[in-house]
C-alpha cells in the first residue's frame, strides 16, 4: 500500500515561503508527476514527502499514518536522485545491496534480492563494476535498482532523466513506465519537462510558485486547462494565447488555441497573416505566422507535406469548438 | 618540425631548474656519502683518512641507535594518529554551517603559521612549565601537584606540540575533501536507512580516504625530520632522541662528521623504507 496524503503542508526557508499550505492526495499505485517551471517548489515538495526537509506546517500521511515526524528511512519510501547519488567506492552489487545491508538482512537474502533486481534492470553483467565505469543510463538503472530492492511503499523520482541525452531519455522513460505497470507501486515523479509528464503520468500536478495550479489526468489538463498558466505550460508547441480585441470578440480577456486546432489556407480564413519561420519535422510542420489578431506570432501545426515560402500570405482559421476562453483572473470560462 | 623545435626549446628552458634541483639534492647526498666513509673530526685533527664501513658499524652498534629509531617511529606515528583523527573530526565540524565560520576557519589554520621554534618555546614556557605553565595552574587550582611534562612525559609532550602544529594542515586538506562530498549521496544513504555512524563509515570515510592518504604521506616526510621542537624543549633527553637528533649530536656535539654522515645514510634508508611501505598500503587509494 502506498497512499500519500498531504494536509496543509507548507515550507518556509527563513522568511521566504516556498510552499504555501497545500493539500494533495496520491492514491495507491498511481503514477503522479509534479511538473512546473524551475523554482516552482516541486523538488522541495518531493523532499518534504521523503522527509529530507522538515515541514514548516501541516502533516504528511502515508497509508493513513502520520509520518510528519518519522525519519526518512522509516517512511518506507525510496528515492532516485537527479545525480543518481551512487556510492562511488562501492561496486554496483554493493550499491544495490546497501539498503538491505543497513536493514540487517542476512548475506544470502541480500544476494538473492540483488540478483533479482539486477535481472529486472539488465544489470547482471555489470554487478562487479564501479559506478564510474558505467554509462549514464546504466547508472540510472543502478539507482533504480537500489530503490527497488527495498520494496518501498512508493518511489520518489527527482528529475531522474535530466542528466541523460535525448535518445536515452526516451528509452528510460519507457523503462520507468513499464516498471510502474509491472510493480504497481505508487510513483511520484518530479520533472520540468511537460513531455515526460504527459507521457508517463496517471495524474499530473502542475505547480507554480508552490501553488497547485491544477491536478488531473494528462488529457484533462490538455483539453480543459483550468487557467492560463496550465494552458501555456502543457502541450508542445505551446498553446497560442491571444488577449485584447480579438479575445473581447469571444467575451474573454484571453483566448487560447492550440497549434493543431488552427486551419491554414492560402485563399480564405478568419485571420490574415504572413508566414515567418517554418519548422519541418517530417511528420508535421510548424509555421510561425505573424497576423493582426495577435502581437506574438501564432504557431500553426500542419501536415509534413505542406511547404510555404517565408513571407507568403496565408489565412488562419481557429476551430471554434477548440477555443479556450479565460477571464481577467486567468481562470477558464466554461 | 615545430614540435621538435619547441621540445628542445622546452628542454633548454627547463635545464636551469632541473640542474638546480639535481644539484640541491645530489651535492649534499654525495658529500654525506663521501664523509660517511671517512674519519673526520673537525676539532680533533680534521680529516684522518678513509675508514671503510667503520662509521656505519659504530653508528648502529651504539646503544643510542635503536632507542632513537623507536622514538622516531613513535613520534611520527603518534602525530599521524592525532592529526588524522582530530583532523577528520574538525573538518566535519567546520563544514557545518555556523555563525562566524570564516573567522573560526582562519583561527583553526593559525598554528600552521607559527614557526616550529616559536611554537615549541610557547608550549614549553606557557603551557608545560611546571611553575608558570597554564596546565600547572589548572592542576594547582584543583589541588593537584603540577606535572613536569617535559621530563616525565617528554615524548608525549613533543607529540602534543608537533600535533598542534600539524593539525591545521590535516584539517585544511580534509575540510576541502569534505566539502566536495555530494550531499545527495548522504541523503541517499539516509533514505537507505543508514544512521549517522553508518553514513560516516560507509560514505564519508571512503570519500575522505584519498585526502587522508595525502595527509599521511606529506606529514610523514616532514615529521621524520622534526628537529627544532626537540632542540628547544628536551635537547634529546628523556627518550626524545630521534634519529635526526642523534645525527645532529654526533656531528655537532661530538664533532664527528663521519659518524653523523653514516647516520644520515641510515636516515635516508629508513625514510625510504617508510615511504615504500606507505605507498604499498595507501597507493591503491591514489590509483582509484
Amino acid at each position: 500500500m502506498g497512499q500519500i496524503q498531504l494536509n496543509k503542508v507548507s515550507k518556509s526557508f527563513g522568511n521566504v515561503e516556498v510552499i504555501p499550505p497545500l493539500d494533495l492526495t496520491i492514491e495507491d499505485g498511481e503514477f503522479v508527476v509534479f511538473v512546473g517551471p524551475s523554482g516552482c517548489g516541486k523538488s522541495t515538495l518531493l523532499r518534504l514527502i521523503a522527509g529530507l526537509e522538515d515541514v514548516s506546517g501541516g502533516h504528511v500521511l502515508i497509508d493513513g499514518r502520520d509520518a510528519t515526524e518519522t525519519v526518512p528511512a522509516k517512511r518506507g519510501l525510496a528515492m532516485v536522485f537527479q545525480s543518481y547519488a551512487l556510492y562511488p567506492h562501492m561496486s554496483v552489487r554493493k550499491n544495490i545491496a546497501f539498503p538491505l545491508r543497513m536493514a540487517g538482512l542476512d548475506k544470502a537474502e541480500q544476494a538473492r534480492k540483488v540478483e533479482q533486481a539486477a535481472e529486472v534492470l539488465n544489470l547482471t553483467d555489470y554487478l562487479d563494476r564501479r559506478p564510474g565505469q558505467l554509462s549514464g543510463g546504466q547508472r540510472q538503472r543502478v539507482a533504480i535498482g537500489r530503490a527497488i530492492v527495498r520494496e518501498p511503499e512508493a518511489f520518489l523520482f527527482d528529475e531522474p532523466l535530466s542528466n541523460l541525452d535525448a535518445a536515452l531519455r526516451v528509452g528510460m522513460r519507457l523503462e520507468i513506465s513499464e516498471l510502474h505497470k509491472r510493480l504497481k507501486t505508487t510513483m511520484i515523479y518530479v520533472t520540468h519537462d511537460q513531455v515526460e509528464a504527459m507521457t508517463m503520468a496517471d495524474k499530473i500536478v502542475v505547480l507554480q510558485a508552490g501553488f497547485i495550479e491544477q491536478v488531473g489526468s494528462p488529457l484533462e489538463l490538455y483539453q480543459r486547462p483550468r487557467n492560463v498558466f496550465v494552458a501555456g505550460f502543457i502541450g508542445s508547441p505551446k498553446m497560442n494565447l491571444i488577449s485584447g480585441a480579438e479575445a473581447a470578440k469571444h467575451d474573454a480577456t484571453t483566448i487560447g488555441i492550440r497549434p493543431e486546432h488552427i486551419g491554414i489556407s492560402q485563399t480564405e480564413g478568419t485571420w490574415k497573416g504572413t508566414v515567418g519561420v517554418s519548422e519541418h519535422l517530417g511528420s508535421d510542420t510548424f509555421f510561425h505566422v505573424q497576423c493582426n489578431a495577435s502581437p506574438e506570432p501564432i504557431t500553426v501545426r500542419a501536415t509534413g507535406e505542406l511547404s510555404l515560402q517565408y513571407g507568403a500570405e496565408v489565412w488562419l482559421t481557429p476551430r471554434q469548438e477548440h477555443l479556450h476562453r479565460f477571464d481577467e483572473n486567468g481562470l477558464r470560462i466554461e | 618540425m615545430a614540435t621538435q623545435h619547441s621540445r628542445s626549446a622546452a628542454r633548454l628552458m627547463m635545464a636551469p631548474a632541473v640542474t638546480l634541483l639535481l644539484g640541491w639534492m645530489l651535492v649534499p647526498l654525495t658529500m654525506t656519502l663521501y664523509f660517511s666513509f671517512k674519519q673526520y673530526l673537525p676539532m680533533r685533527g680534521g680529516d684522518l683518512g678513509w675508514v671503510g664501513f667503520d662509521n656505519y658499524v659504530r653508528f648502529v652498534s651504539s646503544s643510542a641507535f635503536w632507542p632513537s629509531v623507536q622514538a622516531t617511529l613513535v613520534l611520527v606515528g603518534g602525530v599521524l594518529v592525532i592529526t588524522v583523527v582530530l583532523g577528520v573530526a574538525l573538518a566535519l565540524l567546520l563544514d557545518q554551517p555556523m555563525w562566524g565560520q570564516g573567522v573560526v576557519r582562519v583561527l583553526v589554520i593559525a598554528p600552521f603559521f607559527v614557526m616550529p621554534t616559536v611554537s615549541a618555546l610557547l608550549w614549553k614556557n606557557m603551557f608545560l612549565d611546571p611553575v608558570n605553565g597554564f596546565f600547572a595552574h589548572i592542576l594547582k587550582a584543583v589541588g593537584l601537584a603540577p606535572i613536569e611534562f617535559l621530563s616525565q612525559y617528554s615524548l608525549v609532550s613533543i607529540i602534543l606540540i608537533v600535533s598542534w602544529q600539524w593539525l591545521p594542515f590535516a584539517t585544511l586538506i580534509l575540510l576541502t575533501a569534505t566539502q566536495s562530498l555530494d550531499s545527495e549521496q548522504l541523503e541517499a544513504a539516509e533514505m537507505d536507512g543508514a544512521r549517522w555512524p553508518s553514513r560516516f563509515i560507509f560514505i564519508i570515510l571512503p570519500h575522505l580516504s584519498r585526502a587522508i592518504t595525502v595527509v599521511i604521506l606529506i606529514q610523514t616526510i616532514f615529521l621524520l625530520g622534526i628537529f627544532a621542537e626537540i632542540f628547544v624543549t628536551t635537547q634529546g633527553s628523556f627518550g626524545t632522541r630521534t634519529l635526526t637528533y642523534l645525527i645532529f649530536q654526533r656531528v655537532l656535539e661530538s664533532q664527528n662528521v663521519g659518524l653523523g654522515s653514516a647516520g644520515g645514510v641510515y636516515a635516508i634508508i629508513l625514510a625510504n623504507i617508510v615511504a615504500i611501505f606507505l605507498m604499498r598500503v595507501v597507493g591503491k587509494n591514489l590509483d582509484a
